[in-house]
């Protein structure tokens, strides 16, 4: 017992030490995760800072100036131009010199009072959807809002208003919050399935992995000296990529680091397990990064990461239920935005400790057995 | 002579290449060399004297520092585009795409070199005939054996007609059989299309039968000439030696080697045959317990080749330390027992049927072919392939089954050098002795003694793969030996050694086996065989032949009575056996 651990270590320092010897490979570790983290902060966002807008009023009223007030109030609707007719927007949107154009109609004060449908028309540029599409919905949320809160000051009941999916309005750091977050699961993924791949792959290629079979070390011994340095990599990965979010960006957070920190060791086992796995599949090098990429994809895609996965096809919801990624994703946004117990966690990482409890033994029974 | 009636004419090149860690290495010290067209040139030296330098200068790929070289009649210092369209080149490593066809391949190569459509029509069907590989076009490159792959890189090289070929060490790790037919390949080439080669070659056999031999020392030229001429010079410096006493060739071998007189012994069918390092007319050696019996012979090229570097070579060291450890003499113990092994992949049988034994202290030798199903056997020996059937034990255990500890009484070289390369020597030796459960005090002491023993300290600080080969294989046998294994298993540790490491590498095998370590080996230098206690000959996964290297001669003796070389013999026997299912076939 005590010998197998004397050589559990010993694997462990000599992966380290092949890891971390060369400052380049040491800097390759860490620059690339915190680089990926603050260009996903910046890029991957779909909200906008500033909307440019026109303006036709065609009411007039008290209440139709209140709105607009409201509307640019919100430190994001930049008005371009203020336009006496409706026809006159064409110009503005033709020359992209606005996103949207919102019509004040005439009476909009007068519906409003008599409780039917307000009439406030956003003409939107269709040439770039997704960007009029999410001004569009600020317009809105704006606007049902404004309509909800006027009626209730006059002390009407409210109106049946149409509400836009974005049901919290948080336009500046919305998708970042959710992002930054989800990036400690999904970096941390990338780097450490390909790092313990390619290494088993390398020491394949070399021979070393032939030197280590006749040496007195049993498969599970190797699994857990080639396991162990990947997953302290990847927590200081996680680590990294959390003092991002928590520093640069800072995003509260809200939940534990016993809990976020049980959940990451959990999912970093299910992540290496499924690298050994492959590993254990590929002959050489070129094939484990193959199969990593193979991997790789199909797992960030059925996360949630991009798009939640309850909108998914039934059968691609099952396929989901082997993804580490989504359980690490679902635990990391929770427990830091959320504030999640460890309790209300618990099933997301019983479900990791599964993944890894099923391909970390394959694997190790692989080494000894995958030999053509 | 006119400058074209010269393939090469070299003067005062120097090379120096800067490692990074900032030393100099002098690769080339001034070398003049001139080669005749037409003729078949051999390049000889040990490790790091400089021969594939000096190819790849003739060829373009690197700069000298200063001096003039010329090839083909043109300055290739000024002109490399020009030499490389009449020139080919074939490196160590000849780049074949493995997962190509042979006929891909060379497709590829006369695309590359915008060989005519009517040429390769006229060219193909030859360097098929000549290589035999006609009946391989379909197969992948990776698919191909050792000898195989190295003709078809010949064939490569060969699809637009070059006035000069340059080979790097064609030979390495190929079988005896595959060296002839590749040298048979080379011979007609020069001898039918008058084609200029030069081969650089560890292989002291093959350069014997060039026309011209240049041996290299230190990045400078030590002698050349004719084969012939050189080996005169060993005249009157050679005999084979016994001792009437009985002391196995082997230890008597390791013995006269280390003393001062002598430049070179190595066994030889139960005798030794030393080489002086003077002429005389009696040989008279001293060697305590010993009662010699020498009787002169005619020297070889090999002979003359130790003579000549023995002199300049003398700062390299000879006697081996003793190995410490229980010295059973000339047990009986059976310590590995193989039973009528068999091992199939697919429709393929690697391993068919064989059945050996092997006794504590023994050294055992596996010679075949490439493809007899020698590296399988190893494989299964040490526990990295199970058996297909049969039953095979290695200290009273199946090392795939038996748990890890049964693994702590075997030590094992590979082919290919597997140590970590981007750790140093140091770091190697760690890991190794940790793995083997070597701790605190007992484990510093043992890489120390290690490292002395196999001179690693000057180089203690390098990433291990940037050690010259030499050095790499020294590692590599230390690392193996870190724990004092009572089984060691070498599969080819001397492919591409030169003969001095090679020398010292069986120094160190008869010390080991003197301490009672068993030892397993392959090789594909026949002339190693002679090392060994008992060798066994597979070809095609059969037992061809089983026995002392004297009895393995006499197998081969021929009606004439002259005796053959090992390497004859070897030949001989498979050859005999091949035909013999040929026409059991038909």
């Amino acid at each position: 017992m005590l010998a197998s651990l004397f050589r559990i270590l010993t694997l462990i320092r000599k992966e380290l030490l092949v890891i971390l010897k060369d400052p380049k490979s040491r800097a390759s570790l860490i620059v690339p995760p915190i680089l990926q983290c603050l260009i996903f902060g910046y890029a991957a966002t779909y909200d906008l800072n500033t909307v440019p807008y026109a303006l036709v009023d065609l009411d007039r009223s008290a209440t139709s100036r209140e709105l607009i007030s409201k509307l640019e109030g919100s430190g994001i609707f930049q008005r371009e131009g203020t336009l006496a007719q409706t026809e006159q927007a064409t110009a503005f949107i033709n020359n992209q010199k606005v996103v949207l154009t919102i019509v004040v109609e005439r009476e909009f004060e007068r519906q409003l009072m008599s409780g039917s449908p307000a009439a406030v028309q956003v003409i939107a540029d269709g040439r770039n959807s997704n960007t009029s599409g999410v001004a569009m919905g600020y317009a809105n949320t704006i606007i049902a809002d404004f309509a909800t809160d006027w009626r209730s000051r006059q002390g009407l009941s409210a109106p049946g208003v149409q509400v836009t999916s974005r049901s919290w309005f948080n336009p500046q750091l919305e998708t970042r919050w959710t992002m930054i977050p989800s990036l400690i699961g999904t970096i941390t993924m990338m780097m450490t399935m390909m790092l313990t791949a390619m290494s088993v792959a390398r020491e394949r290629e070399e021979g070393t992995f032939e030197q280590l079979l006749v040496a007195p070390f049993t498969p599970t011994e190797i699994m857990i000296g080639k396991a162990v340095p990947s997953m302290i990599v990847g927590i200081v990965q996680s680590t990294a990529i959390l003092l991002v979010a928590l520093f640069w960006f800072q995003i509260p957070f809200a939940g534990s680091l016993v809990t976020l920190y049980a959940g990451l060791a959990l999912f970093l086992a299910a992540a290496i397990g499924f690298g050994l796995l492959l590993s254990s599949l590929a002959a050489n090098m070129q094939q484990a990064m193959i199969l990593c990429f193979m991997f790789l994809m199909p797992f960030m895609l059925l996360s949630g990461l991009m798009s939640p996965t309850d909108n998914m096809p039934e059968a691609l919801q099952y396929a989901t239920m082997i993804n580490p990624l989504k359980y690490a994703i679902s635990i990391t946004r929770r427990v830091y935005l959320e504030g999640a117990q460890f309790t209300e966690m618990l099933p997301d990482m019983i479900a990791l400790m599964v993944i890894a409890a099923v391909t970390m033994p394959i694997s190790a029974w692989m080494f000894r057995h995958r030999l053509n | 002579m006119s400058a074209s009636e010269m393939a090469l004419v070299a003067k005062d090149v120097r090379k120096t290449f800067v490692r990074n860690k900032g030393e100099a290495v002098e690769a080339l010290a001034g070398i003049s060399l001139e080669v005749r067209s037409g003729t078949l040139t051999a390049l000889v030296g040990p490790d790091g004297s400089g021969k594939t330098t000096l190819l790849r200068l003739a060829s373009g790929l690197l700069v000298p520092d200063s001096g003039s070289l010329d090839v083909i009649g043109i300055d290739v210092t000024r002109n490399p585009q020009a030499v490389q369209n009449k020139i080919s080149y074939m490196p160590q490593r000849f780049g074949l795409y493995e997962d190509l066809s042979v006929q891909e391949n060379l497709d590829l190569y006369a695309d590359l070199h915008d060989v005519t459509r009517e040429r390769r029509a006229e060219v193909y069907p030859r360097l098929f005939e000549m290589t035999q590989l006609g009946r391989f076009k379909g197969r992948p490159a990776g698919k191909l054996s050792g000898g195989m792959k190295q003709k078809l890189g010949l064939a490569c090289t060969l699809v637009r007609s070059p006035q000069l070929l340059l080979l790097d060490e064609p030979t390495v790790g190929v079988d005896p059989l595959s060296r002839r037919e590749l040298w048979e390949i080379v011979f007609k080439l020069v001898k039918e299309e008058e084609l200029s080669v030069i081969v650089s070659t560890s292989y002291l056999d093959e350069a014997e039968r060039c026309e011209h031999a240049v041996l290299m020392h230190a990045g400078r030229v030590l002698a050349a000439g004719k084969p012939d001429e050189i080996t005169a010079r060993a005249e009157g410096c050679c005999f084979l030696v016994s001792d009437m006493n009985g002391a196995p060739a082997r230890s008597l071998q390791a013995r006269l080697f280390s003393l001062p007189g002598v430049a070179d012994a190595v066994p030889e069918a139960g005798r030794v045959r030393v080489v002086t390092k003077l002429p005389t007319q009696r040989l008279s050696l001293d060697l305590a317990g010993a009662r010699l019996e020498a009787e002169a012979v005619k020297p070889r090229f090999e002979d003359a080749f130790m003579m000549l570097f023995g002199v300049v070579m003398s700062d390299q060291p000879r006697e081996i330390a003793p190995v410490a450890g229980n010295r059973i003499a000339g047990g009986s113990e059976v310590v590995v027992e193989v039973r009528d092994l068999v091992r199939t992949f697919g429709d393929f049988t690697a391993v068919d049927h064989v059945s050996f034994d092997v006794r504590r202290g023994e050294v055992y030798g596996l010679l075949g072919p490439n493809g007899a199903g020698k590296s399988t056997t190893f494989k299964m020996l040490c526990g990295l392939l199970p058996a297909t059937s049969g039953s095979l034990e290695v200290a009273g255990a199946n090392l795939l089954t038996a748990g890890a500890r049964a693994r702590e009484k075997l030590g094992y070289v590979a082919q290919k050098f597997s140590l970590y390369g981007q750790l140093t020597i140091d770091e190697n030796l760690e890991f190794f002795a940790s793995a083997y459960g070597l701790r605190g005090a007992a484990k510093k002491e043992r890489i120390e003694e290690l490292k002395q023993q196999f001179e690693l300290d000057q180089f203690s600080h390098l990433p291990s793969g940037q050690l010259p080969g030499g050095f790499k294989q020294r590692l590599a046998l230390a690392a193996a030996l870190l724990h004092q294994p009572r089984i060691l298993f070498l599969d080819e540790a001397t492919s591409g050694a030169d003969p001095f490491a090679r020398r010292q590498f069986w120094a160190r095998i008869t010390a080991l086996s003197e301490a009672g370590v068993t030892i397993i080996v392959t090789t594909h230098f026949m002339e190693e065989a002679e090392y060994c206690d008992r060798i066994i000959i597979l070809d095609a996964g059969k037992n061809l032949a089983e026995g002392t290297p004297v009895d393995i001669r006499a197998l081969a003796e021929t009606h004439e009575g002259l005796a053959p070389t090992m390497e004859q013999a070897f030949i001989a026997i498979v050859e005999k056996e091949r035909s013999k299912r040929k026409e059991n076939a038909g």
